[in-house]
């Protein structure tokens, strides 16, 4: 029977399993005569197995948050672009609309709504990681939270609200960590509670509204603590659960 | 086509750039890098096959990177790479020969034996990720194998002697 002759390429074709079955077999019966070669396009075939072994369990592993934030950022603009212009849109407005406020510590109040609606913005849609720790180690939570942030914090109870605690999260602000705690409700709306201890002053504010993007934030400060809950409902809806929090943590 | 298509890829991506890196933090910057730099493209170019298109940005941006460090910086012997949190003990030891072997192959021929050997991309998909004529595609599989299969049997054969010194 004649055949072409069997090229060092095919041999690598037959290793990853990509010939046609009829010239499959025929290479099959050259390397039966040819047990070192055999041996060796094996050894390549155990060289891929192996890569696999090594490297599929990556596949398996949480992507971590800024390359989800990375891929689905707007396709005009990079991610760190789009926020810069977003910011500067939106810190400039606040800035002509507090212009004429004296209020106790401007510049950290009017950028703790900004920072916590994109926090919630980023987060809030993560469907299988929507929090680094969840709520069934919450006592974990809350201590591994209160250390980093440098303050008692204490996740505030929202069953009577009809929100339950999914858990949070450690992400960075303007001038050190905050935290992020997540709370879900039984049709799957999610709120997140955005809390900074990074006040160069101690002060005090009252409780505020503002909308970022569509999502609604109340927030306050207390003492060197920022507080600020987002969600994406109306404001009434907001205040009701944001009162609840409010009273909790300012007993 | 959608964004969302590309972020079905992420895996996939960090799971090659782990190979060639052999540094977890490193790979994602690789990662996260390709995907800044395929939606700043997006707009203005959809690409006909997403997957092979990411891989040459990807392979764009490692080549780049390497140029910019000078030599390409192969890690010691002391450098452990990062494992994937599933490996057993016996994994991580199989993981770490593999890794440092892959680690001590230049990096042209790493490239083609993990986008062929890991990725399971065709060979023409391979030769257009990193624009080399099929030839040399093969070329570099066939060294690269050739030289891995050799470092691997090293690797093996120092393994019983480390167990009967302990």
């Amino acid at each position: 029977m004649n055949q072409p002759p069997i090229s060092e390429q095919e041999l690598h074709a037959y290793a990853d399993g990509r010939l046609e079955a009829a010239r499959r077999a025929q290479v099959e019966a050259w390397l039966d005569d040819r047990p070192e070669l055999r041996q060796t396009v094996a050894d390549w075939r155990i060289q891929n197995e192996r890569l696999h072994g090594a490297f599929d369990p990556v596949l398996d592993e949480a992507v971590p948050a800024r390359l989800m934030a990375a891929g689905r950022a707007s396709p005009a603009l990079p991610l760190h672009l789009a926020a810069a212009v977003a910011w500067l849109t939106v810190g400039g407005l606040l800035g002509f609309l507090l212009r004429d406020q004296l209020s106790p510590a401007p510049s950290a109040s009017a950028s703790l709504p900004r920072q916590a609606a994109l926090a919630h913005a980023v987060f809030s849609p993560e469907v299988r990681h929507p929090v680094e720790v969840g709520a069934a180690e919450e006592a974990h939570l809350v201590a591994w939270l209160s250390k980093r942030l440098g303050a008692e914090l204490k996740p505030p109870r929202l069953a009577a609200q009809g929100f339950d605690l999914v858990g949070g999260r450690l992400l960075s602000g303007e001038a050190g960590p905050v935290a992020q705690f997540m709370y879900q409700d039984g049709r799957g709306q999610r709120l997140t509670l955005y809390v900074r201890h990074d006040a160069q002053v101690a002060s005090e504010t009252s409780f505020r509204y503002a909308r970022e993007n569509g999502i609604g934030v109340f927030y306050w400060l207390d003492g060197r603590l920022g507080y600020a809950l987002s969600g994406e409902m109306d404001k009434a809806e907001l205040l009701h659960v944001a009162t609840a929090v409010y009273r909790q943590l300012n007993p | 086509m959608g964004r969302q298509d590309i972020v079905a890829e992420i895996p996939r991506l960090r799971r090659y750039a782990r190979a060639l890196t052999g540094d977890a933090a490193r790979a994602d910057d690789l990662v996260q890098d390709t995907l800044e730099r395929a939606l700043g493209k997006w707009a203005l170019w959809r690409p006909g096959n997403l997957r092979a298109w990411l891989f040459s940005i990807m392979h764009n941006l490692f080549v780049n990177q390497a140029r910019r460090a000078g030599a390409v910086d192969y890690p010691g012997d002391e450098a452990l790479p990062e494992l994937p949190m599933r490996a057993s003990q016996a994994d991580a030891i199989e993981l770490r020969d593999l890794a440092g072997c892959l680690a001590r192959l230049p990096a042209e021929q790493r490239e083609v034996l993990l986008l062929v050997g890991l990725e399971d991309l065709s060979y023409e998909d391979t030769a257009k990720i990193l624009g080399l004529p099929l030839g040399t595609v093969m070329s570099r599989l066939s060294r690269g194998r050739q030289r891995l299969r050799s470092l691997l049997s090293g690797a093996d054969a120092a393994e019983p002697h480390l167990k009967a010194v302990k």
